[in-house]
């Protein structure tokens, strides 16, 4: 399980914190999903929940950050990198452009953790299928639209079958039908054992694939519980999350004098 | 029967030079620079350039676009070396211009060194060859960074170039007007080009690409033992030369 606690965090040349005091809990099998306005932290979040910051990015970071209890202060990028995996928003800027094809470049995680070819290709071919890119697995992963480079990116954090995944508006390029894929291949992580936290602007789908909602406001999590809950609370109207289309015709069912629990609607 | 996952990675080579382990020709680039530097006389550097640059570029049937790109590349430093060694040189005219013929001819043999070898090398197959190597992932990285940047740039530059136009900017106009759009162009393409870098170090942090130890690679070099032997003769030769040239024993 991947804990932060207390932790609050400034960039390199900011003279504010834009997280303060955070305690959070990935639980294994579960999807936290990570709502707020625009500045409210969520990216900053994701990357000090992946290890990026400050190890890469650089800045200031109190309070501890630890896996199964203990801190991974002193772990250098790669050994995180083993436990926690994180998408951050452009697509295009995360290609590697080490890989040729997507094949290649799905499979640039597991390479790098030096596992056999066999077991390698077996990874690529799965995460390639739970993706839906089967067929562009040939395909220069450059030419590819951004909607299709995002869940190149997906799949090759999903190859490295990571304990904890981290993920940073995965759905921000994509259709519905794309969306799906990538909340179903969320699902099926977390039904694998993995811990995942999704930030994500899109309430209904997000809606769909957490189990549990954290609501962020200048760098604090001001809220948390279930997305039905959590998404159609007055705190998160008033700071401009919207609302899932399921818990406003609820609320509106409820302002009309019904009874909500007689429809059945998703959220 | 299932398709292989890495088809691609089994592709086979347009031609014996483009079949060679990366590793190999950027030996051969970067000791033909170097050898260009240490070499004097026109004898000599002609000699280098018909071995290490014309040759290679003619086995890989890339004759005429390196030739054209490596004339292009040291045509503007090549025009200040002969105006500057016939012009200005102490001696007499024929000596500036003997002077002039061996600073081109250097500065056309590195550029042509580099563009064979930036034309004939796909980024991921020098990657794959540096790690089978045994090179770190770190220095890896920074010459995967260097080599794939270059078409990345040229590549951006075209995208921001066809947005500027969309904004106004006329990239056909007279060398004034286009001269003063020069900004509107660097700017976005430098700045994007290293937003695009610090993105690209995230993404392969997070996927473990720092890593010490063996990786396994997807892309392994056709190396062989001739191949090996001429890398090793290329460096005992460049050291050679060096020792040649401090004692003073160099011919030319």
């Amino acid at each position: 399980m991947l804990n932060l606690r207390a932790v609050s965090y400034r960039y390199a040349g900011a003279r504010r914190e834009c997280l303060h005091g955070i305690d959070l809990d990935l639980v294994e099998g579960a999807v936290t999903g990570l709502v707020g306005p625009a500045e409210a932290g969520k990216s900053s979040l994701c990357l000090v929940a992946g290890g990026l910051a400050p190890r890469v990015v650089g800045g200031h970071l109190s309070g501890q950050v630890g896996i199964d209890g203990a801190s991974v202060a002193d772990w250098p990028m790669y050994r995180l990198a083993e436990e926690v995996t994180t998408a951050v928003q452009d697509p295009a800027g995360q290609l590697s452009l080490i890989g040729q094809s997507v094949a290649e470049e799905v499979a640039l995680g597991p390479a790098n953790l030096g596992l056999p070819r066999g077991e390698i290709e077996a990874r690529t071919a799965w995460a390639l299928a739970v993706t839906g890119i089967e067929a562009l697995a040939e395909r220069d992963p450059l030419r590819l639209s951004g909607g299709q480079q995002q869940l190149v990116v997906l799949a090759g954090l999903l190859a490295m079958r990571p304990r904890h995944l981290v993920l940073d508006e995965p759905l921000a390029h994509l259709d519905a039908g794309g969306a799906k894929v990538v909340l179903d291949a969320v699902r099926a992580a977390a039904d694998a054992g993995a811990a995942v936290l999704l930030a994500e602007q899109r309430t209904d789908e997000l809606a769909r694939v957490a189990d549990t909602v954290l609501l962020m406001s200048a760098g604090n999590i001001v809220a948390g519980g279930a997305p039905r809950e959590i998404l159609s609370h007055p705190t998160a109207h008033a700071l401009g999350v919207a609302e899932p289309a399921g818990a406003a015709l609820r609320r509106r069912l409820r302002a009309a004098g019904f009874d909500p629990d007689l429809v059945e609607v998703d959220a | 029967m299932t398709r292989p996952v890495f088809a691609r990675t089994e592709s086979t080579a347009a031609s014996r030079w483009h079949g060679l382990d990366p590793l190999t020709r950027l030996v051969v680039a970067l000791g033909t620079m170097i050898a260009a530097l240490l070499l004097g006389g026109v004898v000599c550097l002609a000699a280098l350039g018909i071995l290490a640059v014309l040759l290679p570029t003619a086995m890989a049937h890339e004759l005429r676009p390196v030739l054209r790109l490596a004339v292009l590349l040291a045509l503007p430093l090549g025009v200040s070396a002969v105006l500057i060694n016939v012009l200005f040189s102490p001696g007499t005219t024929s000596e500036g211009a003997w002077l002039a013929a061996v600073v081109v001819l250097r500065i056309v043999i590195m550029a042509g060194a580099t563009v064979l070898f930036y034309r004939t090398t796909i980024p991921a197959d020098l990657v794959g060859s540096l790690q089978h190597h045994g090179l770190s992932n770190r220095i890896t990285f920074v010459i995967h960074n260097a080599v794939a940047m270059i078409p990345r740039l040229a590549e951006r530059a075209r995208e921001v170039t066809a947005a500027q136009r969309a904004r106004g900017f006329d990239s056909e106009a007279g060398l004034l007007r286009r001269g003063r759009g020069i900004i509107a162009l660097a700017a976005p393409t430098v700045l994007g080009a290293v937003a695009e870098v610090e993105a690209r170090t995230l993404a392969l942090e997070t996927r473990a690409f720092t890593r010490p130890g063996r990786v396994t690679v997807l892309r392994p070099p056709h190396d062989s033992n001739l191949q090996r032997a001429g890398r090793w003769s290329i460096v005992v030769g460049l050291v050679a030369l060096v020792i040649a040239r401090v004692t003073g024993l160099l011919p030319c």
